[in-house]
C-alpha cells in the first residue's frame, strides 16, 4: 500500500453502528417516538405503586362510577377505584407476562431451532414435527385448552404463552441456523478442534440474535395481546388484581349505559403498549435487516 | 422431473392433511390426561357422586396403560362421542353442531369484510409507493395488528350503538322480536334469503355487521401488507414491462396480469389469518354475545366444564386443519407450477 493514509482513522464498528442508528433516528422519527413511550412503559412497570396516584385497591363508594375529572383523569370504576392507578400498576404484572412468556419461549426455542438446523436428520424431524403439531391449532384457541388442563393461574398463562410462541423461535433459529452450517466460519471452528456444543453456542448462536431481536420486539406484542385476551374472557389474573384485560372485561358491562371510561381507558393503554413494541419491532428491523421490509 | 398430475397432487395434499389430524389428537389426549389430580372428578364435576366418578374412569379407561386410553379415547372420537357438558345436559358434540353456524357466519362474513378492503388498499398502495396512500396503509396495517379485539368491539358498541344508535343492541344474532328462519344452513342470512324473507334477512345482517368488521380489522392488517409487498413484487417483474410496452391498457396489465400472480402470496397467508381469526372469534363472540362455540367454550372455561372445553379446542383445530388443506387445494387449482418444486 502506498496510497496516502487516510485523513482520519476507519470509523470503529461500534461508532459506525452509532452512526447508523443516529440516521436511522432522524430517518424514522416514529420509532424514537416508540422508543420513548418502551421508556415511560418500563418505568410503570418499575415504579408504577409509586407513581399511581391512588392506592389501586382502595374503593372509596362516594365516588363511584365518576366520569374522568381532575382528581380522577381516567374517572373511577363501579367501586370507586381510581382507574388511572389500577391502569398504571397494572402495567408490571401485563409486561411482566409477556416477557417472561418471551423469553422462555426464546430459550427452548433457540435450542431446539439450533439443534434442529445443525444436525438436521432425525433430530430436525422430530422438532418440526413437534412444531408443526402446535402449528396446526388456531395459536389463542391452544392457550385456552392449555390453561384449561394446566390449571387456571397466572403461571399457566405465561406456560400457555410460551409454547404457543415456540413454533416462531423454532422455525426461524432453524432456517438461520441451516444457511450458516455450512459456512466458511463454522469449518473453520470445526477444524480448530471445537465440539459440537461450542460452535452452536459460541459460533452459530451469536450471528442468529440480531436477527432474533426483531422477531422478539414484534412478537412481545403479540404477547402481550394474547395475555389480555385470556384474562379478558376469565382465564388466569382473578379480580381484584389490576390488570388491562380484566378491568377491559369489568368494564364492558358498563358501555351499553354509556360510562366508556371503565372499558376505554385500560383499552386504549393495552393498545398503545402493543403498538409500541410493533413500531420498535418494525425500527429495529430498518436498523438490522433493512431487506426484510415490506 | 415431470410434473405430477393435478389428481395426484390433490391426493397427495390430502395424505399430507393426516399427520396434522393426528398429531392435533395426541395434543389433545394429553391435555385431556394432564388435568391435575383425578381426570374422572375434574370430568364427573364438583357434585358428582363416587358412583359417577367410578363409571367415567371406567368409559374413559383412566385405570388402563396409556397406550390402551389413548385408543379407547380414538375410538369414542371415531364415534363422535366427546362426552357430555355439565352446565347444558347435552352431548359436547351437539352442542358444538347447533352452534357451529352461528361461529362460521361470523367468521366468514369477518373474512368477506377484511378481504374486500385490504386488496384494493394493498393494490392501492403498490401502485403509488412511498405516496401518502403507502403510508396510510403501513400506518392502518400496523395499527391493525395492535388492536386488541374485545377493545376494538367496545369501542364500536360505544360509538355506533350508544352515541349514534345506528346498530342494534349488540346481543346475539337476532333481535328477540323476530324468530330464526327454517334451518338450511343454519347461517340465518342464507336461510332467510331460501325463506324469502328479506325482513329477516336485513335483521341478521344488521346483528352480524358490528362483529364481522370488529373481527375483519384484525385480519386487514396482515392481508394488505402482503397484497401490497406481492403487488410490488410483482409490478416490478419483466413480463409486466413487456405488456405495458406492447401497449395494453394499464388496467389490463394491472388485473388480469399482475393481480392474477399476485394472488398465490396472498391465498399462503390465508392460513395464517384463519388462525387469526378463529382465535379472536372467541373474544369476540364474548363481547357481542354471539351464541356460536366460542362463547360456548368461554362459559364452559369459567364453569370448569372441561369435555366441552377439549371438544371445543379440537373442533377448531379439525376446522383449521380443514381449511388450511382447502387453502393448498384452491392454490393447487389457480397455480399450474404448484407442486413442481417440492
Amino acid at each position: 500500500m502506498t496510497a496516502s493514509p487516510p485523513a482520519s482513522s476507519p470509523p470503529t464498528p461500534r461508532q459506525s453502528f452509532i452512526a447508523q442508528a443516529r440516521y436511522v433516528i432522524s430517518e424514522n422519527v416514529v420509532t424514537f417516538g416508540a422508543f420513548l413511550l418502551f421508556f415511560v412503559f418500563v418505568l410503570f412497570a418499575l415504579f408504577g405503586g409509586a407513581i399511581a396516584p391512588y392506592n389501586p385497591l382502595t374503593s372509596n363508594a362516594a365516588v363511584a362510577l365518576s366520569p374522568p375529572t381532575l382528581s380522577h383523569w381516567f374517572g373511577t370504576d363501579d367501586l370507586g377505584r381510581d382507574i388511572l392507578s389500577r391502569v398504571i400498576v397494572a402495567t408490571r404484572l401485563d409486561l411482566g407476562i409477556a416477557v417472561v412468556a418471551v423469553a422462555l419461549s426464546f430459550f427452548l426455542g433457540s435450542i431446539l431451532g439450533t439443534c434442529a438446523g445443525y444436525f438436521g436428520g432425525w433430530t430436525d424431524r422430530i422438532i418440526s414435527r413437534v412444531v408443526d403439531t402446535i402449528m396446526a391449532f388456531p395459536l389463542f384457541i391452544l392457550a385456552m385448552g392449555l390453561v384449561a388442563a394446566l390449571g387456571n393461574t397466572v403461571e399457566n398463562i405465561i406456560y400457555a404463552t410460551a409454547i404457543i410462541n415456540l413454533p416462531l423461535y423454532t422455525r426461524v433459529i432453524r432456517s438461520e441456523v441451516l444457511t450458516r452450517r455450512e459456512a466458511g466460519y463454522i469449518e473453520a471452528a470445526r477444524l480448530s478442534g471445537n465440539n459440537n456444543l461450542q460452535i452452536m453456542a459460541f459460533h452459530l448462536f451469536p450471528n442468529v440474535l440480531p436477527v432474533m431481536m426483531v422477531h422478539i420486539s414484534l412478537n412481545m406484542g403479540w404477547a402481550i395481546l394474547n395475555a389480555a385476551g385470556l384474562s379478558f374472557i376469565g382465564l388466569g389474573v382473578r379480580p381484584p388484581t389490576p390488570e388491562w384485560g380484566i378491568m377491559v372485561a369489568e368494564g364492558a358491562t358498563y358501555i351499553i349505559s354509556g360510562e366508556w371510561w371503565l372499558a376505554i381507558f385500560p383499552g386504549l393503554i393495552l393498545m398503545l403498549a402493543v403498538f409500541c413494541f410493533n413500531l420498535l419491532g418494525d425500527g429495529l428491523r430498518d436498523l438490522i435487516d433493512p431487506r426484510l421490509r415490506t | 422431473m415431470p410434473r405430477p398430475s393435478t389428481p395426484i397432487l390433490i391426493l397427495r395434499r390430502i395424505l399430507a392433511a393426516f399427520p396434522s389430524v393426528l398429531g392435533v389428537i395426541i395434543l389433545t389426549f394429553i391435555l385431556t390426561r394432564a388435568l391435575p389430580g383425578d381426570p374422572a372428578a375434574y370430568f364427573a364435576g364438583p357434585a358428582a357422586s363416587q358412583e359417577a366418578i367410578d363409571q367415567i374412569r371406567e368409559t374413559l379407561g383412566l385405570n388402563r396403560s396409556l397406550p390402551e386410553q389413548f385408543f379407547i379415547y380414538v375410538g369414542e372420537l371415531l364415534r363422535g362421542d366427546l362426552g357430555s357438558s355439565l352446565t347444558t345436559g347435552q352431548t359436547v358434540l351437539s352442542d358444538l353442531l347447533t352452534r357451529l353456524p352461528a361461529s362460521l357466519e361470523l367468521t366468514f362474513a369477518g373474512l368477506l369484510f377484511s378481504l374486500t378492503l385490504a386488496i384494493p388498499l394493498g393494490i392501492l398502495a403498490a401502485t403509488r409507493p412511498n405516496s401518502w396512500i403507502d403510508h396510510t396503509v403501513r400506518v392502518i396495517a400496523t395499527a391493525g395488528v395492535s388492536l386488541p379485539t374485545f377493545f376494538t368491539g367496545l369501542l364500536l358498541i360505544y360509538v355506533l350503538y350508544f352515541l349514534l344508535g345506528i346498530v342494534p343492541a349488540p346481543l346475539g344474532r337476532l333481535d328477540i322480536l323476530y324468530s330464526a328462519p327454517p334451518p338450511v344452513t343454519g347461517l340465518y342470512l342464507i336461510d332467510s334469503l331460501l325463506a324469502g324473507d328479506l325482513e329477516l334477512f336485513w335483521a341478521a345482517l344488521s346483528q352480524l355487521i358490528l362483529p364481522a368488521v370488529t373481527l375483519g380489522l384484525f385480519a386487514l392488517a396482515p392481508l394488505a401488507r402482503v397484497t401490497r409487498a406481492a403487488m410490488l413484487a410483482v409490478l416490478s417483474s419483466d413480463f409486466i414491462r413487456t405488456a405495458k410496452a406492447s401497449g395494453l391498457p394499464s388496467t389490463t396489465v394491472l388485473f388480469s396480469y399482475a393481480f392474477r400472480n399476485a394472488l398465490l402470496p396472498i391465498m399462503t397467508t390465508l392460513g395464517v389469518v384463519f388462525s387469526f381469526l378463529l382465535g379472536s372469534n372467541v373474544l369476540v363472540e364474548k363481547v357481542f354475545s354471539w351464541p356460536g362455540i366460542g362463547s360456548y367454550a368461554v362459559s364452559a372455561l369459567v364453569a370448569s366444564d372441561y369435555a366441552a372445553v377439549q371438544g371445543f379446542v379440537l373442533t377448531m383445530a379439525l376446522l383449521y386443519v380443514g381449511l388450511n388443506l382447502l387453502i393448498d387445494l384452491l392454490y393447487i387449482a389457480i397455480d399450474p407450477r404448484a407442486g413442481v418444486e417440492s
